[in-house]
């Protein structure tokens, strides 16, 4: 029976995800650590701050793991939630377990605590790349309902690899931040169509901004991170300089594209493709005879 | 300050531009007597994908054919470019790129700083200027993430109580001397006219070359928050996380 990743809950999405009965929590809700600067507004807070951080295995093997509950103030980043985040990868560069998995979801920085959650992401950053510097594997699950966007996006995109289904979406900005400063012309928020095409798993799989697309389903999820904590991961300057020679590839050959189809066809699909419609299974498959993806 | 200013202030003896445009400079000059390679931005540019890339490219090619020279970003940026086609393309991807090659430079030795001097929000910041060892800000620059009336639509609390509010913690509302008491500034540069701005400049480059390399990566910020008073809770979260059984 297939369980959607999109609706679950993070814990939900955690026990689902690593080996059954392996998730120990690290300041589970029990220790009450919530933000101070949510209570001086006034605001509802958490016990968690929005975030799930503890220790599992993984096809039996270690693995540390975090899940961003986008049901809370759409698992934005404050203080609180940025440090247990620190602090998991901290204790990574000191476990080294075979993979830091963080399943995302979250528009960003928490407005309501923007200074300190701006200066948290930017410390998870650090924090995720020195850590990759000293070998430790980083995977990234996105599929929830709050997608990952703003400073999480970019957390997201300093993963080794990143695991999509159709309904996850990645971007800096959001598709209404945009609309609202720059007009329905320029991105109308509203057309769920261009919404995905622009933001979506299948574009970002396409585009190689995603490295395994899966089905919004919590086991395929599972089977595609345990996949990934075997495949090559480098973080290294040959590594950052093939990136770059890809990105400068995207930004010459598309700079002018104003829309994916565009895009995907000049990368391979098939003009006659009816790529929404496609299963997980369906697409990656046409998406391997794509000779432009990764490109 | 405006970026003929501060450059002026910075390298009174001249520095030798490799690009000078309306919002973007890049560059080598003369600090203490050592040369730094000098990336930056001007005139609140957006940053977009391809202005990310272009960053990217000048932190790669100090790497490769400047081992070990300082790199100094001079940021005045409104932010990410909020184009849909920038979206479309990836600008986060492109933006964490940027921040990689930074962390690359950082690991190889080179010396990271970073001066805003005119106003940096949220995503322009992030992989730019936030990855420096040092981060300095003129007194007279502006850091934020957004301003307090809507922070006020947010929360549904009426201004004049959020304006409170913000005379209480440094949290949520713009400005240098708040991203100095949470720690993530080391110090705010004084801004009468630039007077020995160039010499704050080699002091903080100096201090810097005289850590080690593993020293200089470990990010002190939450640390320094603490010890200022401006971040209360992370230090101790982090300490529970790591080592909680």
């Amino acid at each position: 029976m297939r369980k959607r990743f999109f609706e679950a809950s993070a814990r939900e999405r955690v026990h689902g995800v690593v080996d059954t009965d392996s998730f120990h929590e690290f300041l589970p809700p029990e220790a009450r650590v919530s933000s101070p600067h949510m209570v001086m507004l006034e605001q509802p807070a958490a016990f968690d701050d929005g975030i799930v951080v503890g220790a599992a295995t993984l096809d039996g093997r270690p693995v540390l793991v975090a899940a961003q509950e986008g049901a809370f103030l759409g698992g934005a980043i404050g203080e609180v939630h940025g440090a247990k985040l620190v602090g998991l990868i901290e204790r990574a560069r000191a476990e080294r377990p075979a993979a830091v998995v963080i399943l995302f979801d979250s528009g960003g920085v928490r407005l309501h605590e923007a200074n300190a959650g701006l200066i948290a992401v930017s410390e998870i950053i650090r924090a995720v790349l020195g850590a990759r510097a000293e070998g430790l594997r980083f995977i990234g699950l996105i599929g929830g309902a709050g997608g990952c966007f703003g400073g999480t996006g970019l957390i997201a995109r300093c993963c080794d690899a990143l695991v999509m289904s159709e309904e996850g979406r990645l971007a800096m900005s959001g598709p209404e931040v945009i609309e609202t400063v720059r007009g329905v012309e320029e991105f109308d928020s509203r057309d769920r169509a261009l919404v995905w095409r622009v933001t979506g798993g299948k574009h970002r799989y396409l585009l190689g901004e995603a490295d395994a697309f899966v089905e919004d389903d919590i086991e395929a999820f599972r089977a595609a991170a345990i996949h990934l904590l075997d495949t090559p991961a480098e973080f290294s300057l040959e590594s950052v300089e093939r990136e770059h020679a890809r990105l400068a590839e995207r930004w010459q050959r598309f700079g002018s594209s104003t829309d994916a189809p565009e895009i995907w066809q000049a990368l391979g699909v098939p003009a006659d493709a009816d790529v929404a419609m496609m299963n997980a299974d369906e697409f990656v498959a046409m998406a391997a005879h794509c000779p432009g993806r990764n490109a | 300050m405006k970026r003929d200013e501060i450059l002026k202030a910075l390298f009174p003896a001249g520095w030798e531009p490799t690009a000078l445009e309306h919002d973007y400079l890049e560059g080598r000059a003369s600090v203490g007597g050592t040369m730094v390679t000098v990336i930056g931005t001007a005139e609140r540019v957006e940053v977009g994908a391809d202005l990310a890339l272009r960053m990217a490219a000048a932190v790669l090619a100090t790497v490769r054919n400047r081992p070990g020279e300082a790199i100094l970003f001079l940021l005045d940026t409104q932010g990410q470019r909020l184009r849909r086609r920038d979206e479309l393309l990836g600008l986060n991807g492109y933006m964490a790129h940027l921040a990689k090659c930074v962390e690359i430079a950082r690991g190889r030795g080179h010396v990271i700083l970073s001066v805003v001097y005119g106003e940096a929000v949220s995503g322009g910041y992030l992989t730019t200027g936030m990855m420096a060892d040092a981060c300095y800000a003129l007194g007279d620059a502006e850091i934020k993430v957004m301003n307090l009336p809507a922070l006020a639509r947010i929360t549904k609390l009426p201004l004049e109580r959020v304006e409170v509010l913000a005379q209480r913690s440094p949290v949520f509302s713009p400005g240098v001397a708040n991203y100095h008491r949470m720690g993530h500034l080391r110090a705010v540069w004084s801004d009468d006219h630039g007077q020995g701005l160039a010499d704050t400049l080699a002091d903080a480059l100096a201090e810097l070359r005289a850590m080690d390399v593993a020293d200089r990566r470990i990010d002190g910020r939450i640390a320094a928050g603490a010890a200022r008073g401006g971040r209360t809770m992370a230090a101790m979260v982090v300490e529970r996380v790591r080592s909680d059984a």
